[in-house]
C-alpha cells in the first residue's frame, strides 16, 4: 500500500541524511521525498511517500520518530488529505504538435511557462497521478525532459501539524 | 601555550591583590598556582580553551574515567587532560579497545562509558566498537577529533566523514562547528546517551575548535522538543496486562537486556518470586532475575535449553519484558506465531515493540517504573489471584522439561571440555566474578555454566557478535569495578583480535584473569560447517597459533597452559590466588565438542538439536 509520510524535523545540517539513511539502511522503499523549512525556520517539513505493509508502515513511522531531530511524524493516508506535486516538462512542439500539446496543457490546467520555435516547457501541479496521466497523454515521443517535486501532503480540515 | 600563559598572568593578579602574598619565595607561588588554578577559570569574562571546555565538561558529568588514543586532531585536547587530574586517561592500544572498553566500563557499572580519539583512522578504528554499543544499547560518549573547519571537505590529512561513517551506528551524533557550542553539544550527548533507550553518541569537534576561545558554562539540565523518552507505562495498558496474568493458566516471564540496562532487576525479581512464576532469559539479560534460583530455567533461544524454549511456546500468557524477539532468540516468527498465545511486551522502545512478533498488550515505558505498577495492580486483586492450581501443573510440565538435562556433557573424556573448565570457574570464584567473554563456542558455554545472580555481572557482545571484544571489555569492567574479580572467557581466535591491549594491562596492572578455550578453531565457526556444510571446514582452522603462554610473558604477565582436565582445577586456583596479576590460562581443550542444544537458523525455537541425537 501507498502511504504519504509527514516529518517534522529540526532544520538541521545532517537530518536529512539521516531520514535518507535510515531508509535505505532498513530496506524500506522511497517513491519521493521533499523536504524545506517551513514559516518557522528552525524546522523542516518533510514528506515522504513510501509503500509497504501495514506492519512495515508502522515500523517507519516508529523509526523516523526515533530520529533525535524528528519532532513529529503522521501518516496522512491514515485520514483525508490532500497531495500536490509540481512538474516542469520540456516537450517538442512543432508543426501539428503545436496546437495538440497547447490544448492538452489546458485540458490537464498547465501553464506553458516556455516557448521556443520547436518546444513549450510546461508547469503543472497536481496528484502524482495526475502527473503521470499528463506524460501518459503527451506521449513519450515528445518529452525532452521533466523535472517532478516529488509529493507534498497536508491534512484535510482541522487537523495539523505542528511543534 | 597561549592559554596556559594566560592563566597565569590571572593566578599572578589575583596573588597580588592578595596582598604581600606574592612576595614570598618562588615555590610557594608554585603551590598557590595550583590551588587556585580552578577558581582562576571561575573569573568572570574569563575565556578558555575549546579544548579546556571538553575536559571541564566531562569533570562536570563527573567523568573518572576517559579511553584514548592520542594523535593531531586532538591534541589541544591531550594537552588539557595533562594539566588536569580529576579524569583519568587510560591509553588503550587500538582505538577499538578504547570504545570496547569504554563499553564494558559501563555495562559493568552504571556509568556512562567515554572514549576520545583522533580523526580519520582514529575514529573509523572505533566504528566496530561503536556499533558493538549501538546494538547492545549501551550508553557511550566518544569524542573524536576532525580536521579543522577550514579544511573539511579537501580532503585533508586524516581526514574521515566522521558523522557520516557513524550515522547508522550510533543513537546521535554531532559536528560542533563552533567553540560556543561545545557545551551544549556535551551536555546533549550525554542527556541522549543515558536517557530512553540508551546508546552511544559520538561528538566530533574540529582542530580549530579546540583551539578557539569562549566563556564556559556548563548548562545545567538540557531539554529538546524533539526528543523526551516516555517513562511511565500507560496505565491501560498495564490494567490490560494484569487481568491477562490473571486469567492466565500457563505464564512465562522473558527477560532481556531492557532488565540490566533499566536497573529493573529488582523489581523482576520481585514480580517472579512473589508468583511463583517460571522466568528466562536472553543472552543479554543474565544476571537480572538470579540464575541459582530453581524459578529460573535458563536461558532461551538457539542454544537456550530445552525447558526455556520449551516453556516459551507453550505458555499461554507470555510476559516479554526489556527483550526485543530478536532472531536468535525466537527463531523462525511465523513457528514462533503458530501457536495462540497472549503476548503483554514492555520496553521503553516502541520501536522494538511488534517489530517481529505481534503483541498483545504493548506498554512503553521504563521497565522497572512499568513493573512496580503491574506488581501494585495485580496483588490489589487480592484472594482473586493468580490460578494456583494451573500453576501447579504447569510447573510439573516444565519440570518435565528439564528432567532433559539437555546441558549434560561427557564428564569421563581425557580431554579438557570446555564445559568442565566453566564449572571450575564458576566454583572457584564462588559465581562472584564478573566475566566478560569474546564470541564463539566459549561465549555460549559461558553463559549456559557460568550462573549469574546479579546482573552487569555478564559482558558480552550479543547483538553485533564482535570477536575481540572480551578483553578490552574486562579493563573497562575492571576499572569500574576496581577490587573486583574479573575474568575474560575467550578463544584462541577472538582473542587475537585485541591481543594488543595485554599491554595497557600491563601499564595499569589490570589484575584480569584470562580463561582461553583453545580448541585450535574457530568452533562456532567449525560447528556450523559440521551441521550445515558437510564437513567442509573451510578456513575455520587456526594455524600457527602463537604459545600463549610466551606470549603473555612478553607483555610482563604471566601465562599457565593446562592440556588434562586433572589439572584445570589446580590451574585456576593457582591463577585466582594471584590476586594481583593478570593471568593468561591456557586450556588445551577437545577439538570437536559442539554447543548443545541447538535451533538450527529458520527453524523453530523447539526444533532444538539435542547432544544425544548426534
Ligand atoms: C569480528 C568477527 N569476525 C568474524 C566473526 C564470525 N565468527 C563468529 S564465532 C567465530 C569463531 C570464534 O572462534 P574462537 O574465538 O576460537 O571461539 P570458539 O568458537 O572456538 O569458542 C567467528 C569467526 C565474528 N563473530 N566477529
Amino acid at each position: 500500500m501507498r502511504h504519504i509520510i509527514s516529518v517534522l524535523l529540526e532544520n538541521e545540517a545532517g537530518a536529512l541524511s539521516r531520514v535518507a539513511g535510515l531508509f535505505s539502511a532498513r530496506a524500506y522503499n522511497i517513491e519521493s521525498l521533499t523536504v524545506a523549512p517551513t514559516e518557522d525556520a528552525s524546522l523542516s517539513r518533510m514528506t515522504v511517500v513510501t509503500s509497504g505493509s501495514d506492519d512495515v508502515v508502522e515500523q517507519i513511522t516508529k523509526q523516523l520518530n526515533k530520529l533525535i531531530e524528528v519532532v513529529k511524524v503522521v501518516d496522512l493516508s491514515e485520514a483525508a488529505h490532500i497531495e500536490r506535486e509540481l512538474m516542469l516538462i520540456k516537450v517538442r512542439a512543432s508543426g501539428k504538435d503545436r496546437e495538440e500539446i497547447k490544448r492538452m496543457s489546458d485540458i490537464f490546467r498547465g501553464r506553458i511557462i516556455d516557448v521556443t520555435d520547436s518546444t513549450y516547457t510546461i508547469e503543472l501541479t497536481g496528484t502524482c497521478a495526475k502527473l503521470d496521466a499528463f506524460i501518459e497523454a503527451v506521449g513519450k515521443g515528445l518529452i525532452l525532459e521533466t523535472v517532478r517535486t516529488g509529493s507534498s501532503g497536508i491534512a484535510r480540515g482541522e487537523r495539523v501539524l505542528r511543534a | 601555550m597561549h592559554a596556559t600563559k594566560f592563566k597565569l598572568v590571572k593566578v599572578l593578579q589575583v596573588l597580588e591583590k592578595l596582598d604581600q602574598f606574592v612576595t614570598t619565595a618562588y615555590p610557594l607561588r608554585l603551590f598557590s598556582i595550583q590551588l587556585l588554578g580552578s577558581e582562576i577559570m571561575e573569573l568572570p569574562g574569563s575565556e578558555i580553551s575549546g579544548a579546556e571546555i571538553v575536559v571541564r565538561c566531562l569533570q562536570e558529568e563527573g567523568v573518572e574515567c576517559l579511553f584514548g588514543y592520542p594523535g593531531g586532531a586532538v591534541l589541544w585536547i591531550y594537552d588539557e587532560l595533562f594539566k588536569q587530574d580529576k579524569v583519568k586517561h587510560i591509553l588503550v592500544r587500538h582505538e577499538q579497545g578504547a570504545a570496547h572498553a569504554a563499553d564494558g566500563y559501563s555495562r559493568a557499572s552504571k556509568k556512562v562509558g567515554v572514549c576520545l580519539v583522533t580523526s580519520g583512522p582514529g575514529v573509523t578504528n572505533a566504528v566496530t566498537g561503536i556499533a558493538t554499543a549501538y546494538m547492545d544499547s549501551i550508553p557511550m560518549v566518544i569524542i573524536s577529533g576532525q580536521v579543522p573547519t577550514y579544511a573539511i571537505g579537501e580532503d585533508a590529512f586524516q581526514e574521515c566523514d566522521a558523522v557520516g561513517i557513524t550515522r547508522p551506528c550510533v543513537k546521535h551524533n554531532f559536528l560542533v562547528k563552533d567553540v560556543k557550542d561545545i557545551a551544549i553539544t556535551m551536555k546533549k550527548a550525554f542527556h541522549i546517551a543515558t536517557t530512553g533507550r540508551p546508546g552511544p553518541v559520538l561528538v566530533d569537534i574540529p582542530k580549530d575548535v579546540t583551539a578557539a576561545k569562549c566563556r564556559f558554562e556548563y548548562p545545567k539540565t538540557v531539554s529538546l522538543r524533539s526528543y523526551s523518552p516516555v517513562t511511565k507505562g500507560h496505565p491501560d495498558q498495564v490494567r490490560k496486562a494484569a487481568q491477562l496474568l490473571l486469567q492466565a493458566k500457563r505464564i512465562m516471564v522473558y527477560s532481556g537486556g531492557g532488565v540490566v540496562l533499566g536497573n529493573a532487576a529488582p523489581q523482576l525479581t520481585k514480580l517472579v518470586r512473589t508468583f511463583g512464576l517460571p522466568c528466562t532469559s536472553t543472552l543479554m539479560g543474565l544476571g537480572a532475575y538470579p540464575g541459582t534460583d530453581r524459578q529460573f530455567l535458563g536461558m532461551l533461544g538457539m542454544h537456550g535449553t530445552y525447558q526455556a524454549n520449551m516453556a516459551m511456546q507453550h505458555c499461554d500468557v507470555l510476559l516479554a519484558i526489556g527483550a526485543r524477539f530478536d532472531d536468535r532468540v525466537i527463531g523462525n516468527p511465523s513457528h514462533f506465531s503458530s501457536v495462540a498465545r497472549k503476548i503483554i511486551h514492555i520496553d521503553i522502545d516502541p520501536s522494538s515493540i511488534s517489530k517481529r512478533v505481534k503483541v498483545d498488550v504493548p506498554i512503553v515505558g521504563e521497565v522497572g517504573d512499568v513493573l512496580d505498577d503491574l506488581m501494585a495492580l495485580l496483588l490489589e486483586s487480592g484472594n482473586e489471584g493468580l490460578d494456583a492450581e494451573a500453576l501447579k501443573e504447569w510447573w510439573c510440565q516444565i519440570d518435565k522439561w528439564r528432567s532433559s538435562d539437555c546441558l549434560q556433557y561427557d564428564r569421563t573424556s581425557e580431554m579438557i571440555k570446555p564445559q568442565f573448565v566453566l564449572e571450575k570457574l564458576y566454583e572457584i570464584t564462588n559465581g562472584d566474578a564478573i566475566v566478560t567473554s569474546d564470541v564463539g563456542q566459549h561465549q555460549m558455554w559461558a553463559a549456559q555454566f557460568y550462573k549469574f545472580d546479579k546482573p552487569r555481572r555478564w559482558i558480552n557482545s550479543g547483538g553485533l557478535g564482535t570477536m575481540g571484544f572480551g578483553l578490552p571489555s574486562a579493563m573497562g569492567a575492571q576499572l569500574s569495578n576496581p577490587g573486583a574479580t574479573v575474568v575474560c572467557v575467550t578463544g584462541e581466535s577472538s582473542i587475537q583480535m585485541c591481543i594488543q591491549e595485554l599491554s595497557t594491562c600491563k601499564q595499569y596492572r589490570l589484575p584480569i584473569k584470562i580463561v582461553n578455550l583453545n580448541n585450535r578453531y574457530m568452533g562456532m565457526v567449525r560447528q556450523w560447517q559440521q551441521f550445515f556444510h558437510g564437513n567442509r571446514y573451510s578456513e575455520s582452522y587456526m594455524n600457527a597459533l602463537p604459545d600463549f603462554v610466551k606470549l603473555a610473558e612478553g607483555y610482563g604477565h604471566s601465562g599457565i597452559r593446562v592440556d588434562k582436565p586433572a589439572d584445570v582445577e589446580a590451574a585456576l586456583r593457582d591463577a585466582f590466588s594471584r590476586k594481583d596479576e593478570l593471568v593468561f590460562m591456557d586450556f588445551q581443550t577437545d577439538q570437536t565438542e559442539n554447543v548443545f542444544p541447538m535451533v538450527p537458523g529458520g527453524k523453530g525455537i523447539t526444533e532444538m538439536i539435542l547432544a544425544e541425537e548426534l
